[in-house]
């Protein structure tokens, strides 16, 4: 039995590679197009952080931290959004698959439909985000004046592994959602771009019950915020255990084992189309 | 009248949509709340920064998130049927209708912005007063300058969003001209952070684009920031952009009409 | 034990439709309802019903798209629904209506993405991708990307791809939809020669008759969600139209025939069409007719089997069993 699922497991990871890699092909056989909008996405995405570069051309703090500090922060959160979004993106399309009944093609697949899903039209256009979430990450470490202990510098790679988990359990949670309503795929965009947006800042810019919020309900504070306050060496605002700042991996397994939960869940709804 | 039953049918079709109508607006509350809180941030650190004080920045990014769909300042709206319809070479039959081109689709374009706006401009509007405290039009004369200038918000992003619609009967295809004009309209029309905040000559720069008639206009008259004469020249800074806009618009349209005419779509 | 098996199936959808401007009903829609058959290996099964009668909504049961509300089901001993995937790979599904295939993709592509995703071994791939693009002609398409294949073209990729894996079901929903005279006699060669040379099972819905008539032995008919009948192509003929015809060519244009057993239906000029049981032997009819009139020729029409389905559909209910 749990051989079986491991074998699962390690077959949907396969296909999803043959999946993507096939994808990739194709939107490399239209070469300038490609890098085009690869490079078009790692502007469209940078003018996010020229937006609060901008904003400190008027103050020189925000919530108390610098416009390095917010750089590390702002890199860390896009890092992993962008893994995220590079690994299932496209995702969010089920639920224009769902209303086209196109997703009974994916069905009649023998690849679990979860990888099927993630692996809809790749877009490897989407590493522009990430480079320049890269940019800005590599640019903050080198303007903070930090002590790399082994342990901060550690934390970076568990942050972003941590971060990019959590994201992709909201992608999923938000996917899966469209199984109930097809025309609701907006919504998920307040949680997969919104955690990314909110977790740009310091939390100590929203109240203390948003940010309990934001540990405790739709737990995004664990992307990036509590290792960030380990790395930067930052006292927590709520005053919560140091071991926070270690916790990203609980948070991302409830939120995944909640997104695995929907998804089922959602699949075993689809009612396909009438005609 | 021909043009006004665009509009309703217009306006009809986008308010069968009643679940994405309701994500949308639980998007934009989110994220009014998230640019919120940044701003109190800011204003907190500097009260006059870029001469708002903190509730003229709450009231303008509650504004700009009702804003978004009105003004439909990420593309979309009417001018997107038309590049479907570009595509599709279904355009020969549009440009042989005896009724102005441009008209037609901005008739459409303007239920869909009315339709917005009741939804999706009013509703992120009520919750934002809610949450915040928010500033409200001093004056009836704000009320009426704040009025015309969504209106003509409206159309000067309907003339940008058709011209690179029209890009599709050159290029078949407006993906990539739309994604680039998505960004220049989002970080133009201060979407993401105010026009005001703009350091020194960029901030003179960014004032006199079209994009600033998206959402910075409005919102100057609805604070009570432009009166007198200030309004009635923030207006017509809006439909001077509106009228090169539309020249630019009927050229390019003259243009592919005869593309059209010549290679049968 | 039967290839596929199926037991007091039903499936019913909630549809909430609008009335009024914002108020909504629910509505229960049995789209199948009850129903029970099984399909032996090797047989070539064709499904028929009217629009709406649950046709589609079985095959999805049948391939684990569609979860059903009761009932149990088996197909290659496989429960659809928990062992979806495992079922994938012993199944292949033709859906006339929708592509299977990436509308990006060449055929050779999507082919070659089939042969890794179902795992099939090279020369197997290589002899089974030969054999099709020769049966199916589909030699000139390999480099089309799907979205711009004609219909015709596309359905033949899309059968090449549903058997690639070498299937031990195929089925078809639909599959001559939108197809000319021509494409639909060689898409039907080419089934028969699967299911003759390859030994897989088919069962296919479709609403031109004439596919059933020259590929199937036996026919299910489904109304309504269940079965109102089941049996061969000649057991549908008796079933539905009780009735025969002779048609009577006089030498002179006359009043109607007037025989024991038989009723005129229709008279044109010399000639008359009478009707008879269809349990009746022809021979007392002919004789009377030959007896009583100068008769230049004659001819027994079958039931149009277009008539009888006509009449199962639309038929009074004494005709209905299941
Ligand atoms: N996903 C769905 N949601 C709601 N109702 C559905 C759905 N799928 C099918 N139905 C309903 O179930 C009934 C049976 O539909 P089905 O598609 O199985 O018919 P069919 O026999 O394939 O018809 P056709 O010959 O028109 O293809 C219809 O009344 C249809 O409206
Ligand atoms: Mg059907």
């Amino acid at each position: 039995m749990a051989s079986r699922t491991a074998q699962q497991l390690l077959w949907g990871g396969r296909a999803y590679l043959i999946l993507s890699w096939m994808w990739i092909r194709v939107s490399m056989s239209y070469r300038t197009s490609f890098v085009v909008l690869t490079l078009g996405q790692f502007f469209i995405t940078g003018l996010d952080f020229v937006a609060i570069v901008i904003m400190f051309a008027s103050v020189d703090a925000l919530g108390g931290f610098s416009l390095a500090e917010i750089g590390f922060l702002y890199g860390g959160s896009g890092l992993c959004l962008g893994l995220a979004d590079l690994t299932l993106g496209n995702i969010e399309r089920l639920g224009n698959r769902i209303r086209m009944g196109t997703f009974d093609a994916m069905m009649v697949r023998p690849v679990p439909l979860y990888a099927q899903a993630c692996a809809d039209e790749f877009s490897l256009r989407r590493i522009g985000r990430i480079t320049q979430a890269l940019f800005v990450l590599a640019w903050s470490i080198t303007a903070l004046d930090l002590d790399w202990s082994v342990a901060r510098v550690l934390m970076v790679p568990y942050l972003v592994l941590c971060g990019t988990l959590i994201f992709l359990a909201i992608f999923t949670l938000g996917a899966a959602f469209q199984f109930w309503t097809t025309d609701g795929s907006e919504a998920a965009n307040a949680f997969t771009y919104g955690g990314n947006t909110v977790t740009q800042y310091p939390l100590t810019i929203y109240p203390t019950e948003a940010i309990k919020a934001l540990t405790f309900i739709v737990p995004v504070a664990f992307v990036n915020w509590y290792p960030s306050l380990f790395i930067l060496g930052r006292p927590d605002p709520l005053g919560l255990p140091a071991a926070m700042q270690f916790a990203a991996p609980v948070a991302a397994l409830v939120l995944g084992l909640l997104a695995a939960l929907a998804w089922r869940s959602g699949v075993r709804r689809y009612r396909s189309t009438g005609s | 009248m021909l043009y006004v039953a665009l509009a309703v049918r217009a306006f009809r079709r986008y308010s069968t949509y009643i679940a994405a109508t309701l994500a949308g607006i639980f998007t934009n509350c989110v994220f009014g709340v998230i640019i919120s809180f940044t701003y109190i941030a800011v204003w907190q650190q500097n009260p006059d920064a870029g001469g708002y004080d903190v509730t003229d920045a709450l009231t303008y990014c509650w504004l700009a998130q009702a804003m978004i769909m009105t003004v439909a300042i990420w593309g979309g709206g009417a001018p997107d049927e038309l590049a479907a319809r570009i595509r599709t070479g279904d355009v020969a039959i549009d440009l042989y209708r005896p009724v102005n081109f441009l008209g037609w689709w901005l008739a459409s374009d303007l239920g869909r912005a009315a339709y917005h706006l009741l939804t999706r401009g009013l509703a992120p509007t009520a919750v934002g007063a809610l949450l915040f405290d928010l500033r409200f039009p001093p004056s009836m004369a704000a009320w009426a300058g704040f009025l015309v200038a969504v209106v003509l918000a409206v159309v000067v992003s309907f003339a940008i969003r058709m011209l690179v619609a029209s890009s599709a009967f050159w290029l078949l295809d407006q993906a990539g001209v739309k994604n680039l004009a998505a960004v220049f309209s989002m970080f133009f029309s201060g979407l993401v952070v105010p026009l005001v905040l703009f350091p020194g000559w960029t901030r003179d720069v960014v004032m006199v684009l079209p994009w600033s008639a998206f959402v910075q206009v409005p919102v100057d008259i609805w604070l009570g920031r432009r009166t007198g004469v200030s309004l009635l020249s923030g207006l017509a800074f809006q439909v001077g952009w509106c009228v090169v806009l539309l020249a630019l618009c009927a050229l390019v349209l003259r243009r592919a009409n005869r593309k059209v005419v010549v290679q049968g779509g | 034990m039967s290839l596929i098996q199926v037991e007091n199936l039903s499936r019913t959808f909630v549809v909430r439709r609008r009335v009024g401007r914002f108020r909504r009903e629910a509505q229960v829609v049995r789209a199948v309802d009850d129903l029970s058959f099984t399909v032996d290996r090797g047989e070539m099964v064709g499904y028929i019903g009217p629009n709406g009668a649950g046709k589609s909504t079985t095959i999805k049961m049948l391939t684990g798209i569609l979860v059903p509300t009761a009932g149990r089901l088996s197909v290659a001993g496989i429960d659809p629904s928990r062992d979806r995937v495992e079922l994938t790979r012993r199944i292949g599904v033709v859906f006339g209506q929708r592509t299977t295939l990436w509308w990006d993709l060449p055929l050779r592509d999507s082919f070659e993405l089939l042969r890794r995703i179902y795992r099939v071994d090279t020369a197997r791939f290589r002899r089974n991708l030969a054999e099709f693009t020769e049966l199916l002609d589909l030699g000139g398409l390999l480099d089309t990307p799907v979205r711009q294949l004609s219909l015709g073209q596309r359905m033949r990729g899309d059968l090449a791809a549903a058997l690639l894996h070498d299937p031990e079901i195929l089925y078809l929903d639909e599959p001559t939809i939108g197809l000319d005279v021509v494409s639909k006699g060689r898409l039907r060669e080419f089934l028969r020669s699967i299911n003759t040379e390859r030994d897989v099972t088919l069962l296919l819905t479709t609403h031109d008759l004439q596919d059933i008539e020259q590929l199937c032995s036996r026919v299910m008919v489904i109304d309504h969600g269940s079965l109102v009948y089941d049996g061969t192509l000649a057991g549908l003929h008796a079933r539905g139209s009780s009735t025969r015809t002779l048609v009577v060519d006089l030498v002179d244009a006359a009043d109607p025939i007037d025989v024991p057993g038989a009723d005129v239906r229709r008279v044109d000029g010399p000639r008359q069409w009478l009707s008879f049981p269809a349990d009746a032997s022809a021979a007392p009819v002919v004789a009377a007719v030959a007896a009583r009139y100068d008769v230049a020729d004659l001819s027994i029409s079958e039931p149009d089997i277009e008539d009888v389905i006509r009449q199962i559909y639309t038929g009074p209910d004494q005709l209905r069993f299941s």
